[in-house]
């Protein structure tokens, strides 16, 4: 089973990276995706974020790795971005192939609720003109937990 | 113990670098906390709520009771918020 993980600071074309997964293939029945964007309000400006380079990669290969264990997936694309991303920006992708809308479903939402409590990115937001880093969230540990 | 350190988001500014090797008087990571926060103001700024931080040794998460490896890397980063 294909599994592809990069860390970039360029941004992400989802429709290719769908097709790299389904070309030329007809045992795919169902490809499930999420892209997250960075959020933004009349306050909020960009986002930057940062990784721990050593770890990052690794960790997402094991959330991966971990995913096609627990369903009988064909195919699985995560891609992050890192640096300054303006609000709007696409900042994560998870593409998920399987026979069956069950497992893609389940699979994404899976990657993401363990990305995001998992795999070492800290976010920085400007906000009027000034930085904070994001606090973590709580609902983000209740959503990984429910996997467990 | 001899360890590579390296920090990550506001443990890094407040430490103010983003690593060191240190020989450090410790067997666990709460040990190499405790041993860190004597080195100074920032550090203890960075460190006095274990609670608030995360570490991977070696690239992988452990917790404060996590026994040191001689040269192993220590990581020391807020909660993740990635995605």
């Amino acid at each position: 089973m294909a599994i592809t993980v990069r860390v970039q600071t360029e941004a992400f074309d989802a429709t290719a990276e769908t097709l790299a997964i389904t070309a030329g293939r007809t045992d795919i029945g169902a490809v499930a995706s999420f892209t997250g964007l960075v959020r933004g309000n009349d306050d909020t400006g960009a986002l930057t974020l940062e990784h721990y380079p050593a770890m990052t990669e690794r960790s997402l290969r094991d959330i991966a790795a971990e995913a096609t264990q627990r369903w009988p997936l064909l195919g699985l694309t995560v891609i992050h971005r890192t640096g300054r991303l303006p609000p709007g920006a696409p900042i994560v992708l998870v593409i998920v192939a399987a026979a069956h809308r069950g497992a893609a479903f389940a699979a994404c939402e899976f990657v993401m609720d363990y990305l995001k409590t998992r795999a070492p990115f800290w976010k920085k937001e400007e906000v009027a003109g000034t930085e904070r880093w994001v606090e973590a969230r709580d609902d983000d540990d209740t959503a990984a937990r429910r996997w467990e | 113990m001899r360890l590579n350190l390296v920090y990550f988001a506001w443990v890094r500014e407040r430490i103010g670098k983003d690593g060191e090797t240190l020989d450090l008087d410790a067997l666990t990571v709460g040990e190499a906390l405790a041993a860190l926060r004597l080195r100074g103001e920032n550090y203890i700024w960075a460190l006095a709520a274990p609670e608030r931080l995360r570490f991977a040794l070696d690239q992988e998460f452990v917790e404060q009771q996590a026994p040191l490896r001689e040269g192993a890397e220590l990581a020391i980063f807020p909660p993740v918020t990635g995605g």
